[in-house]
């Protein structure tokens, strides 16, 4: 038998028929459902008298326009009519939400695997491009559009087409206060936000062994800002050990047909890969993004790049453009950069080991008398709960954080918490698009150590001058 | 969804990459349950000098004279031409939506995002890939003569310039034959249920805990 990558195992368990031009309808196994993209797929389906094909393949919840304040009731009445309307559908279809003040409510990316309901070996969309996140677990897991959403709804389908496989090797060790997120980050500056365009990335390596199943999370969930529709790890005990009693995880014999077969989930020894770029995990270092891109990325230590260096005369004027709405001058040292707000929460950071390194540099220490607000939004109720029990909370608020409720808060800006025009921001989030976090407002991504770091000090810090 | 055969649209130029969902139609106007009304604020953070709000009258609200979609030579404009990466970040439909409400029928760029390049067709709007020297060539022929116009033959996957240049692009049969048709993918793919259903019987069968189950 030839070898197959793990993309390959997936797609081909998955196809129910292909077309001679390649068009495939991929079965989908789970559907992940939130407020912002699914009332004009629920209205497409009324619309067309059709009804739901599998109930039980879906999972709600509110996360975009949720508030992180003590508040109950949304006090924007459009916000409120877009969290009504996804609970009405959800009732109207008989599909399991987590309302708001659910205490399991939070962000759809981090209550799917957190209920085991992102299991190896499934397909997993939603209408959200951060959806590869649950290729951590490895499932082929994709974001997809509102006309998908209806589709799935109506079919358990999509059409689509194979992509192109990619592997990012990643060997080493990854040095003290390394996260994934630099990680994330450095293959992104690496090979650029359309370098992963048309494939699907496997991260494999010792590294990404080393890493937990949160980081794997916030590897596979950056995926996408690579330009990969999907971002995938392959099974091991690591896995399986996150799995083991989780809500929707199998239980007793099938536990155990469960995992015999996840342990086929990893690419075949030989299998050849249309692309592979490899890193060295020693040389990676803590990383801020200084641009209005995900892959304009620097070391904590370095300086803003000189756009006149650039050869290129679109990727010059695109750094000019980038400088000019962050403020910023070129050559200027990353840690001159001063910032109002810090945003530690968001898909890619927001699970128990990010609020856990980020509490680390913040125990006994104060945020900076510059910092503005500084903000920390646990990913999910449970998430919350479980940083309460361990006292987590108290090491944030006594800092000079706010200690706030689940949901995707500042990483976009539906809710209320939102950068001003010109203010800056330290962010555990994933886009530092123009406007991304709040009209005029600039964001640099970096880890939640970085994050906690920059805090403390009021400026980007290397996090290492923290550590013992 | 509405048909694509052929256009011939007068050319408004996006110089810029990498430009993202959340610049083509920002959060704040992703509130909205319904897929129609975006046109008004496409692009709005470039568009317009001041912040905008779902409800606002846009009407009222201060243009920035130095964005391409505010000049004279480029009002009614069918055709976007962009740079690499066109429409990467956010999955969100609200970004072809605001396209096809605004009047944009097809773009052409170096490269599109996948997923944002996967919802224009579903929206009846044709994105072309041409080479990127090709593309700064359009650009050049754009900025030189006021009332550019290009005709995009879908039948034939070709666009041809005023100069009498010809450039073929590819399409997947699938895609071309629900633009040219209008289709409903949704109905196409409903003939095939009996299909759909034996292969959940199989699965049902050899991954029994990935059906029924809720927390």
């Amino acid at each position: 038998m030839n070898p197959l990558s793990l993309y390959e195992k997936l797609w081909q368990s998955h196809v129910v028929r292909e077309e001679p031009d390649g068009t495939a309808l991929l079965y989908i196994d789970r559907h992940l459902v939130h407020e912002v993209t699914s009332p004009q797929a629920f209205e497409g389906l009324r619309l067309a008298s059709r009804g739901l094909w599998r109930r039980d393949s879906i999972l709600a919840t509110a996360d975009h326009n949720t508030p992180t304040t003590q508040q109950t009731v949304i006090a924007d009445p459009v916000s409120r009519l877009q969290v009504e309307t996804l609970d009405d559908n959800c009732r109207r279809y008989g599909i399991t939400e987590f309302p708001m003040g659910d205490h399991r409510q939070g962000i759809v990316h981090v209550i799917g695997p957190e209920q085991g309901a992102t299991l190896p070996g499934m397909t997993v969309v939603c209408g959200d491009s951060h959806t590869s996140t649950h290729g951590a677990f490895a499932a082929l897991a994709m974001g997809i559009g509102t006309s998908e959403v209806e589709h799935v709804l109506a079919t358990q389908t999509l059409l689509t087409r194979k992509a192109k496989t990619m592997q990012v090797r990643v060997e080493g060790a990854l040095p003290p206060g390394v996260t994934a997120k630099d990680v994330a980050l450095a293959i992104i500056g690496d090979i650029g936000t359309a370098g992963g365009t048309g494939h699907a990335i496997e991260f494999a390596g010792s590294t990404i062994r080393g890493l937990s199943m949160e980081g794997r999370m916030t590897l596979c969930n950056m995926a996408i800002e690579a330009g990969a529709r999907a971002g995938m790890v392959a099974v091991d005990d690591t896995t399986i050990r996150y799995l083991k009693g989780r809500p929707y995880a199998p239980k007793g014999s099938q536990w155990e047909a469960a995992v015999a077969y996840w342990r086929t989930l990893h690419s075949d020894e030989g299998v050849r890969f249309d692309k592979v770029v490899t890193l060295n995990s020693e040389t990676i270092e803590p990383l801020v993004t200084w641009g209005t891109s995900p892959e304009m990325v620097v070391v904590v230590n370095g300086r803003v790049p000189d756009p006149a260096l650039e050869p290129d005369d679109t990727r010059r004027e695109g750094m000019e453009r980038a400088l000019r709405y962050m403020d910023l001058q070129p050559n200027m040292a990353i840690s001159d950069i001063a910032i109002d707000k810090i945003f530690i929460g968001s898909c890619t950071n927001s699970r128990l080991e990010d609020l856990r390194a980020a509490a680390v540099i913040l125990k006994g220490r104060k945020v900076a008398p510059n910092i503005k607000l500084a903000l920390v939004v646990p990913g999910s109720g449970l998430v919350k709960e479980a940083a309460e029990q361990e006292g987590l909370d108290k090491i944030f608020v006594a800092a000079g954080f706010e200690w706030r409720n689940p949901g995707c808060s500042m990483c976009l800006g539906m809710n209320d918490d939102r950068l001003l025009s010109g203010e800056r921001c330290a962010s555990t989030s994933n886009r530092n698009f123009e406007g991304r976090q709040g009209a005029g407002g600039r964001t640099h991504l970096v880890s939640p150590q970085m994050a906690a770091a920059a805090a403390v000090a009021g400026h980007f810090v290397d996090v290492r001058t923290f550590l013992d | 969804m509405k048909q694509f055969t052929s256009l011939n649209g007068l050319v408004v130029p996006l110089d810029r990459s990498n430009v993202d969902t959340d610049a083509i139609i920002p959060k704040q106007f992703l509130k909205s349950i319904q897929r129609t009304g975006f046109g008004p604020n496409l692009f709005d953070a470039w568009r317009y000098l001041d912040e905008g709000q779902p409800g606002r009258d846009n009407a009222q609200r201060p243009l920035n004279p130095d964005f391409v979609l505010n000049q004279d030579r480029y009002q009614g404009a069918q055709i976007l031409l962009a740079r690499e990466n066109f429409g990467c970040g956010s999955s969100r439909e609200h970004a072809p939506w605001a396209l096809d409400d605004y009047g944009i029928c097809a773009l052409i760029a170096s490269s599109f995002a996948d997923i944002f390049y996967n919802n224009c067709f579903k929206n009846g709007l044709l994105p072309i890939v041409l080479p990127a020297p090709v593309i700064d060539q359009l650009f050049q022929s754009v900025a030189n003569q006021p009332g550019y116009r290009l005709a995009i033959d879908l039948v034939a996957q070709t666009v041809k310039t005023p100069e009498g240049a010809e450039y073929g692009f590819s399409v997947n049969e699938f895609h071309k034959y629900c633009l040219l048709n209008g289709l409903d993918e949704i109905g196409l793919t409903l003939r095939h249920a009996d299909e759909i259903r034996a292969y959940e019987t199989r699965r049902a069968q050899s991954e029994p805990w990935i059906f029924g189950v809720s927390a």
